[in-house]
């Protein structure tokens, strides 16, 4: 049934795919990730600092990102963030900061919300305890967030953390709305060019599949590893 | 050392103390009893302020415990605390739990904050444990450590809050034994505690607290040989029955 089909051309685009593609994809997944977290973390300590004008703007931050749909912050930020760059640095004209600049930014803020409400789980699965015991060793709160409590919250949450960052990974498809070449992006000029669209949209799934499901492998085992010793 | 006077504490409405007043002089121990909900471990709370208190004034070495310009972290630094539940962090080696506060919070170094743990492991007798894991170790052990790590602060007092309650049966002992050594050595100590084997070994006065309010503050021997309440009386009576 394959015999219409041409999977040279898999072979003939790996370069592309790969050096171009995949590399940019990798490399959103690991920055919007390490950005959404600890944007993240802070968001989720604003949460829960029980002071008001910090919780309810988090609080608000949070749920407004939850409620919009992805592909709508990508667009909406690639057209705002210039006016914004405008309008922190008082320039005449919006600023162009690129098709990469927008979707990290993008991805970060939107990752972020889905991080802190992870991350705030994690900080209350720490016993409230610990937070005395800390104190009464003279830490202050900053001192007790980053030595005490938040170390047993993402070795608590890294599971569930990783899990996102897989998800974050698939999503970073969706910039294919700005034209980028990520590794779907391009999959999907190759296909184009060629006509090959069954060939190379059918690569290209296997390929997120294996690393998916690879990575998710891994957590799995990570998870034993790096369990605290109850 | 300790001097509380006229505190009380309220949870929204429910006054948890009332109108609480005592003394700590350096080198006393003094254990606090009561029944539970009596708010003993709330009191002990208070006195390091971990537990805001509403009325009334604690200071701890000519130091204001309630008052806003008073540096808490720093205060609490030369006030041990052992708890109920341990309390190691669970995410940290022995040592580690050991020398974390002393390089963090009085920054010391390395060497000397791992010297000064590994004397006070030896101490409490758990040398050879340095480089495992809270949860590899038994309730009395991690007990044990806890002492130690509040020690290694080089603290001017020690709190306890029930400091064996949550411990099997055969663990106490080991762990009020290092209690009385500390007590023996001088150690300014407020103790809540049942023990009351313990409190009249080494305690120099009792305090009984019943429904937030201190009923009875005297030396050990009158406490337990002529308690002047009935409330104290009956308490007595009934753990002392076994």
């Amino acid at each position: 049934m394959f015999s219409n089909f041409d999977f040279d051309v898999i072979i003939r685009s790996l370069p592309y795919l790969f050096y171009d593609g995949m590399t940019f994809t990798l490399t959103l997944t690991a920055l919007a990730t390490i950005g959404g977290i600890i944007f993240g973390t802070l968001l989720a300590l604003m949460r829960l600092s029980g002071l008001a004008p910090l919780s309810l703007p988090a609080a608000g931050y949070v749920n407004l990102m939850r409620s919009v749909p992805l592909v709508l912050m990508i667009f909406w930020f690639y057209f705002l963030v210039p006016f914004i760059g405008q309008w922190i640095t008082g320039a005449s004209r919006p600023i162009q900061v690129g098709a990469f600049m927008s979707s990290l930014v993008t991805f970060t803020l939107f990752e972020a919300a889905y991080f802190s409400e992870i991350m705030r789980a994690g900080i209350q699965s720490v016993a409230r305890g610990q937070v005395g015991a800390a104190q009464a060793l003279g830490m202050t709160y900053v001192q007790t967030m980053s030595y005490i409590v938040l170390p047993q919250a993402f070795r608590n949450m890294m599971p569930v953390l990783l899990t996102q960052t897989i998800i974050l990974f698939q999503d970073t498809s969706l910039v294919y709305v700005l034209s980028i070449t990520d590794f779907l992006g391009a999959a999907s000029k190759i296909a184009q060019r060629d006509g090959r669209l069954v060939e190379m949209y059918l690569f290209a799934a296997v390929v997120y599949f294996i690393i998916s499901f690879a990575a998710s492998l891994l957590v799995r085992r990570l998870q034993s590893r790096i369990a605290i010793i109850r | 050392m300790i001097t509380l006077s006229h505190v009380s504490k309220w949870y929204q409405t429910f006054q948890v103390l009332k109108d609480c007043s005592t003394e700590i002089a350096k080198g006393e121990v003094v254990v606090v009893c009561g029944p539970s909900g009596s708010g003993k471990s709330t009191l002990i709370k208070c006195v390091n302020g971990l537990e805001p208190f509403q009325q009334g004034t604690i200071t701890v070495a000519e130091t204001s415990v309630g008052d806003r310009r008073t540096n808490l972290p720093k205060l609490r630094a030369r006030i041990g605390m052992v708890f109920q539940h341990f309390e190691l962090f669970p995410h940290l080696s022995v040592m580690r739990n050991l020398v974390l506060a002393q390089i963090k919070v009085l920054g010391r170094s390395n060497e000397e904050s791992e010297q000064r743990g590994m004397r006070l492991l030896n101490r409490v007798g758990l040398r050879e444990h340095a480089s495992k894991f809270p949860g590899q170790l038994s309730g009395g052990q991690q007990q044990r450590v806890a002492i130690a790590r509040a020690l290694a602060m080089d603290p001017i007092a020690m709190l306890f809050d029930e400091p064996t309650s949550a411990l099997d049966p055969e663990m106490i002992n080991e762990v009020l034994d290092v209690m009385v050594a500390l007590a023996k050595d001088g150690m300014t100590m407020m103790v809540v505690t049942h023990e009351m084997g313990f409190a009249r070994k080494v305690a120099h006065r009792v305090v009984f607290m019943d429904e937030g309010r201190i009923i009875e503050d005297a030396p050990t021997a009158d406490f337990f040989d002529k308690p002047r309440s009935d409330r104290a009386q009956t308490f007595l009576s009934k753990i002392l029955q076994h």
